[in-house]
Parts: structure tokens; C-alpha cells; sequence
């Protein structure tokens, strides 16, 4: 368990500026106690300092998990976002996108989200922009990647290629081992 | 006229029944008399035919059973028949052409014989067989019918009718009485078979129907022994007999049969625990109070497709699930973590332990988490909440379980329960302890434990337990401003288990029982067969599938009092009696010599075990001051020797609920190489042979010999 390394917490927070814009200095820096980011065994966990000290007493090894993991680096330093870091994403992200039932299904089964399946989208979306998922309950889904610009989905047919997954709730099951 | 005939073919019988042309003839008149009031009748007699042409299939144990047919198709017959009567009364025609078309055709279908009446009068010559009574009451039927259809007058004779008809049926009824009671007192001594006979029939041709048969009169007789027994049988033939046919019929190994009879001593608790056990208890969930309310989770749900109401009173979280139209694993609710799928048990322990926000807690068996996250809820995500689980593979589940249902104060790690207390003691305020166990109380999950378990198995987890529960106190903090609380529960029924387990850790660390707080539950044993465990046993609470339908379940929460690891005199039960306040003070004297400072501790945890010894020590030390090193070493050895000698005794006899027992130290088997005779080693040494045998080469060659 480390600190992060200055390019460790650049890709860190892209990565999450991504989603969430300015709003990571609200991840940083908490009204209700010192939050700390912290490596270990390439996965980067978010978590209060004195549950820090409490965790620091196990052995590395037979320490598995602490606070919540945002998310793990992979062999080319890459940092991937994992569905677990939802929790924090989702009351600050920047862009929005609501999908009707059907769609819903689908996106949580791994596959990418058609124009059809768009309830409603945030104005003002870019090209390649970090969006939260959410069903027509408003309860938070997953994220992904916009195909296209808000203006754009708007003038493209129904069949057109809306959202490129990214992250979603059925990874749970699908992929409970590799998510730690 | 047409009594007096058919009575003739009652004494005829049979013979009459291979004329069929007689009988052709005979019924001709018999139409030609009576018109058409035959024919609500008719049916009837067919089905009753049919009827017994098949009983007469059937194996003559159902001749009893032929009569009771008999009789119930007559009661049946009769207001049926009166009920036509009516109809056709109330209608204003007595005769209806339509209807006798019908149901000569009925006739047709049934037997293959075109005219009713040849029906009737094959009951007729059956009933003679059977019951004289009843051929008389349908000829007077027919002759009623008969008169009245001739005579076509309604009222009175209806009025007759109704009359015979009601005293036919108090006759029948009380003839059935009579035979019920006959029944009864023939099969009022039940006959037990040896032991040896239920074996081999177990082993031959297993009858269900006949075991089951016979484990319910057995579990009779033993209800009332003194009334009921067979003379000649002792309790225990019944109860080895009773074992051997639950064990086969249930599909279990003796040694848990032999457990739950001893759990359950009445029968009849007996079989229905083990129907419970083959039963699946309802599927329950848990609502994640972090994320969702239980109202609007059961909207949400019920939208989706899934039948939930409130699981029970006690609960606030529980939902129990019906039936569903969706899988429960999978719908987006649970993605979003807003339930979890555990049992109803797995509530009561979180709900014993009761964790305040902000403080420590630790789960040491945590997987696959749904205990650890309902910890967190009622915690509120504050504090600090390790889950711990020593296999690995399973501490995937725990930590995706956390995630998914928004816990962030949590920390996983997978340690061994019992390290606990070395790196973190006196660290938590409080702990649960959800002891592996056999499994007893969740057989319908996994039906391999009826057959797996034996001895050895269970003395392992106790073992294990007991060193867990002990680790577990001494991880405890007792000084906590809000805490020093341990909730130990298991999923099993078995008392070696449950309460022995509890009742080592009162005698071996400062600590003592307390309320559980939980509503249901029945109270847990503070006296097992010959054992007597500390009574403040029945604060702990088991439960059953049979009487709570949840699993079998135990909880039992302690306090610890101080953080020494001493337990205090008063609680350790297994005090010697000679032991007195002078051994008290010869132990602190003991102490202060320097040899015997650490032997002194272990009295003091050991209980009166080592006092013997010590005593001598004492005495001896006492008396001789200045004994050699040499002397004091060869005396220590000896000692040791005892202890190791008792200890070994101890662990030997540990059948659960020897309290004293302690875990058994093997010291390693030295390889002591044997010491081979010299001359036997110059016989048969490999060094030898090999001389040998160049020496016989050398003489063979040179000395011709005469094996050629």
C-alpha cells in the first residue's frame, strides 16, 4: 500500500475528470474528513485516513480490500475505471443519459446503447465525452462513452450507434473475480 | 313375484351367472314389469360392476376394502337414487323416454350389454356373495320402484321410500362402526420386529410404506410404553429399530441419527425435524437500508414481477419472496444493491450483536458477506468494519458484496481467524463470530452432510471453534465505552457445538453471557443428558426449522468483563474440591520463585489440573530450599512428563463437552534409527551378500562342481 506517484494521480484523475469534471476536487478534498487515495497490488482504493491506519495493520498480502476501489492499472500504466467507483461518479457527473426499459437490458448485459434506446441525454455533450448511464427509475447504471455529439444523436436514425459501454451493473456478476 | 325369483338366483349364485341366456329370458320380464324407473338406477349398478370385476383383479387384502366399497357405493346409491326420484317427481313425470335412452346406452358403453336390468342382475348375484343384506335392499328398491312405477302415485309411498332409506343408511353406517372398531382392536398390539430382520429387510427390498408404517407405531408405543410395550421387548429394541428404519427411510448415518435423537427425545419432534430437513425453507431477502427502504424495494420488486410481503414481525429488513417471474439474483434492483439474498437466520446474529455507528467491529467469517454488509448498514458507514474470511477464493464474494451494496468502511483481508488476536489485541469493540460448523441446521441445502458426518468431523470444527471463540474474546476490548460484545452463532443443532462451546469460553476467560435481545428463538440447553453447563446457558437461543421455518440456527451473545486472560475463580466450574485458600497462597509463593513463575500462570488457566503436581512442588520447594540444579532439573522433567501423560488423557477422552479438554500437543516422532545385531547384520547385510556370492563365483570356477 503506497501513495500515488505523480503520473499514477495524473491518469487517476483524468480518468475521472472525465466523468466528472471539476468536481474530483470534491473527491480530494471532503468536508467530512481527510480522504486518501492509495495503491496496492496495481489497484488504486479510495478511502478515509483512519480506516488507512486501521488496514495499515494487516500484511500486504493477506490484505485484500479496503474502502473502495476506484479502479486498476494495467501493464502499460493505463488506468481502468471499474464500476465500483459508480458510488462516486454518479452524484457528480457532468453528463447524463436516460434509457428506456428495453435498452436498459441490454446495456446491463455489456452491449452498447442504439439511438432507440435513448429516453433522454444532457444538452451540450461532445464527441468522446465520459457519461453515467441511467435507467427511467434515475437509479444509476454504469458509464460510457459518447459516439457522437448531443446535436448529432439527435439528427441520426434510430439504429445509429448512441453510446459505447464502458462500465455497467451486470459486472457484478459477470466479472466478480477479476473486479478484486 | 319378481322377489321370489330373484331370490332364487341369490341361492343359485354362480350358476345362475354362467347362463347368460337364463338370464336374457328373465330380464325380458323384468322390463316388461317394470317401465321405465329402472333406469336412474342402472347406471349406478354399472359403475358398481365395474367396479368389482376390478376388485376381483386385485389381491384378496382388498376383500376388506371390497366391503367398505360396497357399503360406500350404496350410501352413495341411495340418495342418488332418491335424488332422481325427485327430480322426476318435482318434474311431473316419473318416466322420462329421453333419459332411459341415455342411460341404456351408458349401459351399452360400460359392460357391452345392450339391456340394463343384465347388469343388475350380475350385482345381484355378486351381492349375494358378499352381502345378503344388500341384494335384499336392491330387490326392495327395484320392487318400490317397481310398485311405484306401476302404481305411479307420489307422496306416500316416497314417503316409505325416504323411511327405508334412512334406516338402511343407519344400518350401514353403524355395520361400518362396528368394523372400524373390530379393526382397531385386532391391530392394538403392535407386533416389533428384531433387529436383525428390519436390517435385512433394509438391505433386500426396502418398503417404504411399511417403514413409514412402522416408525409412526413405534414412535406410538414409545409414547406410552408401560401400556403398549410388547412383552418380552425391552425400550431399547424399539429404539434400535426405530433408528435403523429413520436412518434408511430418511437417508441418514447413525451417528447423526443417534445426535438428534438425544436433541430431540420425543418421537414425534423427531420425525418432524427430519421432514423439515427435506423441505426447502422460502426465499428471503434483505433490503440495504444504505441505498432503499423496504416499502419502496417491495413496490419496485412487485413491479418487476416478483411476489414479496414483510418476511415476519421481528424484522424490519426481511422480505420474503414468494414466487417471481424474474430471477432474484439478477434484476437491476440487486445490481444497484439494493437487497441482498440471505436467509432469515443470518439476521439474528447482526441483530444480537446490534453495532453502534462508529465503532470497530469485526466479522471473522465473513464470507460471502451478507452478514458483514448488514453490520455496515446498521452502522451507517461509519466506523471502521474488517471482514475477514481465511479462504480466498471466497473473499471475491465478500468484497464484490461490499462493493455492490455501497459499503466503503470496510477492509478484507484473509487471515486466519486466529490471528486476530496477536496482531489487533484488545482492538475491537465489537465482533462477530460465525462459526464453521457441521451444518446440521441447513441439511436441505446440502444433503451430503446426512451421510458425511461422523466423530472425527465434528471434533475438528469443535476444536476449531473453541480456539476461535477464545481468540475472538481476546481480540475484544472490555474497557470499550460502547462495546466488549461477542456474538457466536452457528448453523447447527448440535450441542457440542453450541453450548459446550460457549460454556468453555465462560470457564476459560473473564466474560459472562447476556441477553440476546432477540424475540424468538427457544431458549438454549443449560443441561444436555449428563452434562450441566453454567446456567446462564438459556440467555442463548436456538432455532429450528421445524418450528420457526427458518434454518437451524444458534446465537448466543457474551460480554467480556476485564481484559486479563485469566478467567476469575468464581467462573471457572471445574474447580477440585480440596482446594482451599491455603494451595491459593502456596501458588503465590510458588510465583515468586523464579523456576516456578511460569508454571504458576499455567495453574491458574489450567484450573485444578496441574494443582496436584504443583501441590507436591510446593511441598517439596517448601521444605527443601537448596536443592541442586541437577535435582530441580530431573524434577521439572518428571513433571513435564505428568502433564504431557494427563494432557494426552484428556484430549483422548474430549467427546465435545469436556470442557477442561485442552487442544492436544503431538510432539514430533523422533526417527531413531534402530540398532541391527551385529551378527545378524554379518548374516544378511548387503556388504556380506555380496562377499559371499564372490567367493561361491571364485570356488565354482576354480572347483569343478557336479551340478552341471
Amino acid at each position: 500500500m503506497r501513495p500515488l506517484t505523480e503520473e499514477e494521480q495524473q491518469s487517476v484523475f483524468g480518468k475521472l475528470a472525465k466523468y466528472i469534471g471539476d468536481n474530483v476536487t470534491h473527491l480530494i478534498e471532503r468536508a467530512d474528513g481527510d480522504y486518501v487515495f492509495r495503491l496496492h497490488k496495481e489497484r488504486v482504493y479510495y478511502c478515509s485516513e483512519n480506516l488507512l491506519k486501521m488496514a495499515a495493520c494487516i500484511s500486504r498480502d493477506l490484505l485484500l480490500s479496503f474502502g473502495t476501489c476506484l479502479g486498476k492499472f494495467t501493464k502499460s500504466r493505463k488506468f481502468l475505471l471499474h464500476i465500483t467507483a459508480l458510488d462516486y461518479i454518479a452524484p457528480y457527473a457532468k453528463c447524463r443519459i436516460w434509457l428506456k426499459p428495453n435498452a436498459e437490458q441490454q446495456f446491463l448485459y455489456g452491449n452498447n446503447v442504439l439511438k432507440s434506446g435513448v429516453l433522454r441525454m444532457s444538452e451540450g455533450a461532445d464527441r468522446a465525452e465520459g457519461v453515467v448511464v441511467y435507467s427511467s427509475t434515475d437509479t444509476p447504471l454504469g458509464f460510457g462513452v459518447t459516439a457522437k455529439g448531443t446535436s448529432d444523436t439527435k439528427r441520426s436514425d434510430p439504429t445509429a450507434l448512441v453510446l459505447l459501454h464502458q462500465a455497467d451493473l451486470g459486472e457484478y456478476l459477470r466479472k466478480e473475480e477479476t473486479l478484486t | 313375484m319378481v322377489v321370489a325369483k330373484q331370490k332364487k338366483k341369490a341361492t343359485n349364485g354362480a350358476a345362475a351367472s354362467a347362463k347368460p341366456e337364463k338370464k336374457i329370458a328373465v330380464q325380458k320380464k323384468v322390463i316388461a314389469k317394470k317401465v321405465d324407473a329402472i333406469v336412474p338406477v342402472a347406471p349406478k349398478k354399472v359403475v358398481k360392476v365395474v367396479k368389482k370385476k376390478q376388485q376381483a383383479e386385485t389381491p384378496k387384502k382388498t376383500k376388506k376394502a371390497a366391503k367398505p366399497n360396497d357399503e360406500e357405493d350404496e350410501e352413495e346409491e341411495l340418495p342418488e337414487d332418491l335424488k332422481d326420484f325427485k327430480k322426476a317427481a318435482s318434474a311431473g313425470k316419473l318416466f322420462d323416454s329421453d333419459d332411459d335412452m341415455g342411460d341404456e346406452e351408458e349401459d351399452d358403453d360400460e359392460i357391452g350389454i345392450k339391456e340394463g336390468p343384465l347388469g343388475s342382475d350380475d350385482e345381484d348375484d355378486e351381492d349375494d356373495i358378499d352381502m345378503d343384506d344388500d341384494f335384499g335392499s336392491d330387490e326392495d328398491e327395484d320392487d318400490d320402484e317397481g310398485e311405484d312405477s306401476e302404481e305411479d302415485e307420489e307422496g306416500l309411498p316416497i314417503e316409505k321410500k325416504t323411511k327405508k332409506l334412512d334406516k338402511k343408511m343407519a344400518k350401514i353406517a353403524a355395520e361400518g362402526e362396528e368394523e372400524l372398531q373390530l379393526n382397531i382392536t385386532g391391530a392394538d398390539r403392535f407386533e416389533l420386529p428384531t433387529v436383525e430382520e428390519v436390517e435385512e429387510e433394509i438391505q433386500t427390498a426396502p418398503n417404504l410404506t411399511s417403514m413409514k408404517q412402522r416408525i409412526q407405531d413405534v414412535i406410538q408405543v414409545l409414547g406410552d410404553f408401560k401400556n403398549r410395550r410388547q412383552e418380552g421387548k425391552s425400550r431399547s429394541d424399539y429404539i434400535e429399530v426405530l433408528t435403523k428404519d429413520l436412518c434408511s427411510y430418511y437417508g441418514y448415518n447413525e451417528y447423526l441419527m443417534n445426535k438428534f435423537q438425544q436433541i430431540f427425545p420425543a418421537g414425534a419432534e423427531l420425525l418432524e425435524f427430519l421432514e423439515a430437513n427435506d423441505q426447502p425453507r422460502p426465499v428471503t431477502i434483505r433490503t440495504n437500508t444504505l441505498k432503499t427502504r423496504r416499502g419502496e424495494l417491495a413496490k419496485s420488486l412487485i413491479n418487476r414481477g416478483m411476489n414479496v410481503d414483510p418476511a415476519a414481525k421481528w424484522t424490519k429488513v426481511g422480505l420474503v419472496v414468494y414466487d417471481t417471474q424474474v430471477p432474484v439474483g439478477a434484476t437491476p434492483e440487486y445490481l444497484a444493491g439494493h437487497y441482498m439474498i440471505q436467509g432469515l437466520c443470518s439476521l439474528l446474529p447482526v441483530m444480537a450483536l446490534a453495532p453502534q455507528p462508529g465503532e470497530r467491529v469485526l466479522d471473522m467469517a465473513a464470507a460471502p458477506g451478507g452478514k458483514t454488509s448488514h453490520v455496515a448498514a446498521l452502522m451507517k458507514n461509519s466506523g471502521v468494519l474488517f471482514a475477514n474470511d481465511p479462504s480466498k477464493e471466497r473473499c471475491t464474494a465478500v468484497i464484490g458484496n461490499l462493493h455492490r451494496l455501497g459499503v466503503n468502511c470496510s477492509i478484507v483481508s484473509s487471515l486466519d481467524g486466529r490471528e486476530y488476536a496477536k496482531i489487533m489485541p484488545q482492538g475491537f469493540d465489537r465482533i462477530l463470530l460465525d462459526a464453521p460448523c457441521s451444518g446440521t441446521g441447513v441439511i436441505w441445502k446440502d444433503q451430503s452432510v446426512k451421510t458425511s458426518r461422523d466423530s472425527q468431523d465434528v471434533q475438528k470444527r469443535h476444536t476449531l471453534q473453541r480456539e476461535l471463540i477464545l481468540s475472538a474474546i481476546d481480540a475484544l476490548d472490555a474497557n470499550s465505552p460502547t462495546g466488549g460484545y461477542l456474538v457466536y452463532s452457528t448453523c447447527s443443532v448440535l450441542v457440542e457445538e453450541n453450548e459446550a462451546v460457549v460454556n468453555y469460553a465462560l470457564q476459560k476467560r473473564h466474560c459472562k453471557l447476556v441477553p440476546t435481545g432477540l424475540d424468538i428463538g427457544v431458549e438454549g440447553f443449560t443441561k444436555f443428558r449428563e452434562y450441566r453447563f453454567h446456567p446462564t446457558l438459556s440467555l442463548t437461543r436456538r432455532y429450528y426449522p421445524h418450528v420457526h421455518n427458518i434454518d437451524g440456527f444458534f446465537v448466543a451473545k457474551i460480554k467480556k468483563m476485564s481484559n486479563t486472560k485469566n478467567p476469575k475463580p468464581e467462573q471457572a466450574g471445574d474447580k477440585k474440591e480440596g482446594e482451599t485458600d491455603e494451595t491459593d497462597d502456596k501458588k503465590k509463593k510458588q510465583k515468586k520463585e523464579k523456576k516456578n513463575g511460569k508454571k504458576g500462570e499455567k495453574t491458574k488457566k489450567n484450573g485444578g489440573e496441574a494443582m496436584e503436581v504443583d501441590g507436591e512442588e510446593g511441598g517439596e520447594k517448601k521444605d527443601d530450599d537448596s536443592t541442586t540444579a541437577s535435582k530441580q532439573r530431573s524434577l521439572k522433567k518428571k513433571k513435564n512428563a505428568d502433564k504431557n501423560q494427563r494432557k494426552g488423557e484428556v484430549a483422548r477422552e474430549d467427546d465435545g463437552f469436556n470442557t477442561k479438554g485442552e487442544v492436544r500437543y503431538e510432539p514430533k516422532q523422533k526417527f531413531k534409527h534402530k540398532k541391527v545385531n551385529r551378527r545378524l547384520l554379518a548374516r544378511t547385510s548387503a556388504k556380506a551378500m555380496k562377499k559371499k556370492r564372490r567367493k561361491v563365483m571364485t570356488k565354482g570356477y576354480s572347483g569343478a562342481t557336479t551340478s552341471d
